[in-house]
């Protein structure tokens, strides 16, 4: 595992001295790789002005927002899909035939309906972040074994008790997959959106960087997203490994 | 013993039942599907605001005189169709080889792999602007981003195949006499085909979105200049029959890699 971690370190130092390099020597334009010590100023800049915060805050917002929207909506829909086998046959494949589009479409109707704030993004991350959610939900509760139903009712179980005891648990393990996938999309959605059309927010920034021409600034927003994509892929993560332990 | 008299009993009956149950659940979603439509229809038509929403009648007439007969939105249709498909071909060609590379070794898989995940994490729709900045605003540019979006599933899938692969069959291929390229060619490859085929309708599914979003992005030509036109005229027919079109190619494009997949993991059933 240390020569793998090496090879990481290796990559990681080769990637920056590559970096560093093709800007000293001008190999590369600094309108499309501005230096490090470029980005990096720009950065420490970024964060001193109020607009830095405010842009984090909006796309925080939303995205928190459009998620809560998705995981309660996606939860509840897929559970009231498994509630019989025909409800399933009927309507599963219509939720998995329309995730198989990519949602990203119907965008310009989003900015029809809801304009270029915020709520436009919301409702496009809410609405992407849904279908996962939704199908591992379905799939969660559908394949619960019978029998484990079956000798809960016997046992003299209500229909609330199957669910917190039997149900519920048995179906976590999928639905909390869909819950992972389902973020993800939100938050790359809601990126996305506010770089396509946008009044604010960091997606917007970045776009609007890379309108103006000052490349510095659009990289030192990029790094803002990447360590906050890893951060939570790792924090993701953690959790797994912890529920995966217990 | 109820419980296997009840197993034994199942396929006799079941045949029967289970065409009743899939007509019936059929019957049920085509029925609601139209009636949504037929809802959309009266909503758009009594309560609705012209300026946004249009009911579907009209979004099908609109398809055909506005959309479809139109020789430039046609055309922007088509270089879509021509940026998905060369993306693909990138992604899969580009995938599979990274992939193989990455997952040939178990040190390659455990020191390389790390970092291509944490690259997929990133979300790419924010170097976007990147993305134009380095290939224009031409087609370069969406079919690189629609590349850079299917060509990590490919990767992980293909890698994934072939991490869980007996070593006893390479090494008894080995053994046999087999060749390097004997080897993928007829033990890697067949192993890997299900995981494969999972990481190429992915990677449909993300080269779509890629091209999708690069071509909303860029608002000066193409797919974006035309949703950007409809909506700022507040003229919904139109967009919602461009967004239409888009989605039917999308689903033949899907309905392809399916096809592909049933044709070659045939002979796993």
């Amino acid at each position: 595992m240390s020569g793998a971690r090496a090879v990481q370190l290796l990559f990681a130092i080769l990637a920056v001295g590559l970096w560093y390099f093709a800007t000293e020597t001008g190999a590369v334009s600094p309108l499309f790789l501005p230096a490090p010590n470029d980005v990096a100023a720009a950065l420490i800049g970024l964060v001193r002005t109020d607009e830095f915060w405010s842009a984090i805050r909006v796309t925080l917002t939303t995205i928190a927002t459009a998620y809560a929207l998705a995981v309660i909506t996606g939860v509840l829909t897929g559970y009231a899909l498994t509630r019989s086998r025909l409800l399933t046959r009927a309507f599963e494949p219509l939720v998995s035939g329309a995730f198989a589009i990519p949602i990203t479409l119907f965008f310009p109707l989003f900015i029809l309906f809801f304009g270029i704030g915020p709520e436009s993004k919301l409702a496009y991350g809410a609405v992407y972040g849904f279908f996962p959610v939704a199908l591992n939900t379905v799939a969660g509760f559908a394949n619960v074994d019978r029998r484990l139903v079956d000798a809960a009712r016997s046992m003299g179980i209500g229909p609330a008790g199957i669910l917190r005891h039997v149900l519920f648990p048995a179906a976590f393990p999928v639905i909390l997959t869909g819950l992972r996938i389902g973020f993800f999309i939100c938050f790359a959605s809601v990126l996305g959106g506010e770089a396509i059309s946008s009044a604010s927010g960091i997606g917007h920034n970045i776009a609007l960087a890379a309108e103006l021409f000052e490349p510095a600034q659009m990289y030192a927003w990029i790094v803002c997203v990447v360590i906050a994509a890893l951060a939570l892929n790792g924090a993701v993560s953690a959790i797994d490994r912890r529920f995966h332990e217990t | 013993m109820s419980i296997t008299g009840a197993e034994l009993a199942r396929p006799f009956s079941s045949r029967r039942r289970l065409f009743a149950h899939a007509d019936r659940s059929a019957l049920l979603r085509w029925t609601t599907l139209a009636l949504l439509l037929c809802f959309w229809e009266a909503g758009a038509r009594i309560a609705g605001n012209a300026g946004l929403i249009a009911p579907p009648t009209s979004v099908a007439r609109a398809l055909i005189t506005q959309v479809l007969s139109d020789a430039d939105v046609r055309g922007a249709l088509f270089s879509a169709v021509l940026e998905i498909s060369a993306a693909y071909a990138l992604a899969v060609s580009g995938g599979l080889a990274i992939g193989l590379a990455v997952g040939w070794t178990r040190f390659g898989r455990n020191s390389m792999f790390p970092i291509i995940l944490l690259f997929y994490a990133i979300p790419q729709a924010v170097l976007l602007p990147l993305f134009t900045l380095g290939f224009g605003i031409g087609p370069a540019a969406k079919i690189a981003f629609g590349c850079s979006h299917g060509i990590f599933p490919v990767i992980v899938n293909t890698v994934a195949g072939m991490r869980n692969i007996n070593p006893l069959y390479v090494s008894a291929a080995r053994a046999m006499g087999a060749s390097r390229r004997d080897i993928i060619r007829n033990v890697i490859m067949p192993h890997m085909v299900g995981s494969f085929f999972a990481g190429l309708r992915l990677a449909m599914t993300m080269t779509l979105l890629g091209v999708i979003l690069a071509e909303l992005y860029v608002s000066t030509g193409g797919i974006g200049f035309y949703t950007r036109q409809f909506a700022d005229n507040f003229d919904p027919a139109p967009l919602f029959a461009l967004v239409l079109a888009l989605a039917m190619i999308a689903i033949a494009m899907n309905a392809l890699v399916r096809f592909a997949e049933r044709r070659y993991t045939r002979w796993k059933d």
